[in-house]
């Protein structure tokens, strides 16, 4: 039943800075928050003013084109506030958590013998709903969709990432709860993938197919799992879940309440605690790192290759679970370009020494290293991008908003997170991410 | 340092966003990247990024090339001065580079002011960043020329390969061909007698009696002894276009850029096996009872390093922007300009050196390579997806 992946080609960055081994229960935050844009594609309708008391699990906010995705206060409190950005567009909503949380009560529900209906009913009501997403598209799964299968990937290869591993350690019998109500959401199968330091803790959960994975990153996005396991096609849907929130749901079916408890990794060169830190989900950044972080240190909710810059005193993203701290790189070097020269920055082309020392760790800086110029150098994107895709001539596509093309190509089994590597190697400074984002909604609106 | 960057600054001032100079801060901004690797920081996308940026992988491509250079300016004068009688016990080096030199250096000097001003120009126009390739360009114009062409033929060339050949295609990464050809291709045939026949290659040929100059595929052309040996050949002791006689120090360069991975081994490595293949089917003519020439029969080893084939491979044919693009792309379009390479260079007297047809020939081809390669993947896509449809309808 375990079926080993090897994938060949990608980039593993060593960085400085990584997280130790050891979980600390974080303060409790004044404040939490859920953001809406960290749903792609969700346009929040609320529910709630501002003012109102609400329980955890109560709903905040629904989404306006799928109203059974329904998004709830991880804690009980007070909703303090609103935050709009340009257009009156929702950006966060804030509430003020009361010194101990009550919760909405879901009811308990066996998930491995009750109805399919009543797990899916239970799963969108309490919030839960959110932290499925579908591919195509990396968007908010649709309730309404029946999926082909499941994907759950606990293999952690991002740079600086919480280690899914030792994470879900402690979590292990809401885990396989969690994994009981999510077969009922598919005919198809669960599947799930492990590292060698997630294999020990999950080896013996129930009513998943196995995948033991191995290699060098994108090998632990999901995506690339998906590509090798049972690619998408056209018209196709498959879900999958972040395997630390795997638990949330199942003690959802275990207690009836919604605790989204998150263990988050703070990790990168400029984090003084590296550590992990037991979080409820939304929470404030300051109660991990403080809210004394100089400017000339770039927060970041998530990895160093997908996560969203966040200010001090701000909070969490809702699918992330680390934040990284590495410098800012706003200064000038004289004489950059030279080959062979200035190989403290790492680079996965061999015009620096880097590749000499392949065990070395490295403390890079959101530098750009260079400017942005047109397309030249082929054969780059391929090294880094493991997929039966070609990768220069999909992004070619969307930035051409050829359906046809971009159908063709694959577009329909790729998601943003997997072009990370593009944005970091590609010598023309190109923003892959970005172009590929505006190509799923192209498709979105174009195809659906 | 921090002195140069402060006064850089305060020179920038009139070139910002909303002042006096905007529309020329391209040209600014050239130098001042030159100088400076600049303090731009992610915004969207990765937070991190790769070392590597195309000043870096052009100016490795000059490195690479610089070995050819510095031979074909020794070479230039050498050939000329060895067969005067006043160094007839030998040429001491420095005579030979300066004479060489003398010629080449303003060659250059013409082809990068003139480029480099063109692309200034469209850069402000068209409100974009100076683009680095033509560092690359601009230096192998001269490097593939015949040492005795007219500065201002250089220059008309130069011309005709940056606007025609790339900037009306849209500036760098858009082209079709390959621009340093193009400008060959041009000076060959607007002023063919000074791009080919037996007088051009070495030095004052054409002035002095009893001076000769020949290029090794000249003379089997015409049917003439060839008085060199295959040493003679690898080490590039003969008559030829300026840097592409040295076989040797071509290939140190192809090292360079095959282990920076700047210039793709699959197409060098293919290329040669294509020029190998199709120099080997004449070699065997003979043995299928059909009478060659005496270039069908000039030994393959020899073939691949005679002329401009070794040149063009390693340093043309790899440009990324008109090769094919795609790893099985590469293969295919490699070994293709070896293997026409050979074929035009034997077939063909009028031109005796095929490499540059070749690989102009196999740029306009690349982008056909490429969509086959790529609807390969396609169609495994659409296999995928039919069978999935006959299940879900059973």
């Amino acid at each position: 039943m375990s079926k080993d992946i090897r994938i060949k080609r990608g980039l593993t960055l060593r960085l400085k800075g990584e997280a130790e081994k050891q979980i600390v229960e974080a303060p409790r935050s004044k404040t939490y928050a859920i953001k809406p844009p960290d749903f792609h594609s969700v346009v929040p309708k609320m529910v709630l003013k501002e003012g109102a008391k609400v329980l955890a699990g109560d709903e905040i906010f629904f989404s306006k084109y799928t109203e059974e995705v329904r998004f709830t206060s991880p804690v009980s409190g007070t909703l303090k506030e609103i935050k709009r950005a340009e257009k009156r567009r929702i950006v966060e909503v804030i509430i003020e958590a009361d010194a101990t949380d009550s919760y909405k009560d879901f009811g308990k529900l066996n998930a491995a013998t009750a109805p399919a209906e009543a797990v899916k009913e239970k799963i969108l009501a309490s919030g839960c709903g959110a932290f499925i997403m579908q591919r195509p598209y990396d968007i908010v799964a649709d309730p309404k969709d029946t999926p082909k299968a499941i994907f759950i990937s606990a293999v952690t290869t991002a740079p600086l990432a919480a280690d899914l591993g030792f994470v879900l350690k402690d979590k292990v019998k809401a885990f396989q709860e969690g994994i009981y109500a999510l077969q009922k959401l598919t005919p198809g199968k669960v599947h799930l993938s492990v590292d060698d330091s997630s294999y020990p803790v999950l080896k013996d959960i129930q009513g998943v197919e196995l995948h033991k994975v191995s290699g060098p990153h994108p090998a632990g996005n999901v995506g690339v799992q998906i590509h090798e396991i049972d690619p998408v096609n056209a018209g196709e849907r498959v879900w999958v879940v972040g395997a630390d929130h795997v638990p949330v749901i199942g003690n959802l079916f275990l207690t009836g309440y919604f605790q989204p408890k998150k263990t988050i990794a703070v990790a990168g060169s400029e984090a003084k605690d590296r550590k992990y830190y037991e979080v409820i989900l939304g929470a404030n950044s300051a109660d991990l790192i403080g809210n004394q972080i100089p400017d000339d240190v770039r927060i970041i909710s998530g990895d160093v290759l997908t996560g969203d810059q966040i200010s001090n005193n701000h909070y969490l993203g809702f699918y992330h679970n680390t934040l990284t701290l590495i410098p800012e790189g706003n200064n000038y070097r004289m004489f950059g370009w030279l080959p062979f020269t200035y190989n403290n920055i790492h680079s996965n082309s061999k015009t620096s020494l880097s590749w000499l020392f392949p065990n070395k760790k490295y403390e890079p800086t959101t530098n750009l290293n260079g400017e942005e110029r047109a397309l030249v150098v082929t054969g780059e994107m391929e090294e880094v991008f493991p997929m039966d895709i070609y990768p220069m001539q999909l992004l070619k596509a969307c930035m051409a908003g050829d359906i046809e093309k971009m159908e063709n190509l694959g577009i329909y089994e790729v998601a943003p997170e997997d072009f990370a590597l593009i944005d970091y190697v590609n010598t023309s400074k190109l923003e892959a991410q970005e172009i590929i984002r505006l190509g799923l909604d192209l498709m979105i609106t174009e195809v659906g | 340092m921090e002195w140069i960057r402060q006064r850089l600054d305060k020179f920038k001032e009139p070139f910002g966003k909303g002042k006096k100079l905007e529309k020329y801060a391209p040209a600014f901004n050239a130098l001042d990247t030159f100088l400076f690797t600049p303090n731009h920081t992610t915004k969207t996308g990765a937070h991190i990024r790769d070392g590597v940026d195309l000043k870096r992988t052009m100016i490795t491509v000059v490195l690479a090339l610089i070995p050819a250079l510095i031979f074909g300016m020794w070479n230039g004068g050498y050939q000329y001065l060895h067969q005067l009688p006043e160094y007839a016990d030998g040429v001491p080096f420095m005579d030979a580079f300066l004479e060489g030199a003398s010629k080449i250096v303003p060659m250059i000097i013409v082809s990068y002011v003139i480029g480099l001003g063109i692309e200034f120009a469209f850069a402000i126009f068209r409100g974009h960043e100076v683009n680095e390739g033509y560092l690359v360009t601009g230096l192998l114009i001269p490097m593939i020329m015949p040492i005795d062409i007219p500065l201002w033929m250089v220059g008309v060339a130069v011309v005709f390969s940056v606007i025609i050949g790339k900037e009306a295609f849209g500036g760098t990464g858009m082209n079709i061909l390959n621009p340093a050809l193009t400008a060959r291709a041009f000076a060959f045939f607007a002023y063919p007698t000074y791009m080919s026949g037996n007088t051009v290659w070495v030095h004052n040929a054409y002035e002095i009696d009893g001076v000769s100059g020949e290029t090794i595929l000249g003379k089997l052309a015409s049917g003439t002894d060839v008085p060199y040996n295959t040493m003679d050949m690898f080490s590039g002791l003969i008559p030829g276009s300026i840097a592409e006689t040295s076989t040797i120090c071509i290939l140190a360069g192809g090292l360079i850029l095959m282990l920076t991975k700047v210039g793709s081994w699959r197409i060098i490595v293919s290329g040669f096996i294509g020029a190998a293949v199709m120099a080997f089917i004449f070699n065997s003519l003979p043995s299928l009872g059909v009478e060659g020439n005496d270039l069908t029969n000039f030994p393959w080893y020899n073939h691949l390093v005679i002329g401009g084939l070794a040149f063009g491979i390693v340093f043309m044919a790899t440009d990324p922007v008109s090769a094919a693009q795609t790893m099985k792309g590469k293969w295919i379009y490699g070994f293709l300009i070896g293997f026409f390479a050979i074929m035009i260079r034997i077939f063909n007297p009028a031109y005796p050196e095929g490499i540059m047809l070749a690989i102009l020939l196999m740029n306009v081809f690349a982008p056909v390579i490429d969509h086959y390669v790529v609807q390969g993947n396609v169609k495994k896509r659409k296999k995928r997806l039919a069978t999935v449809k006959e299940v879900k309808t059973a």
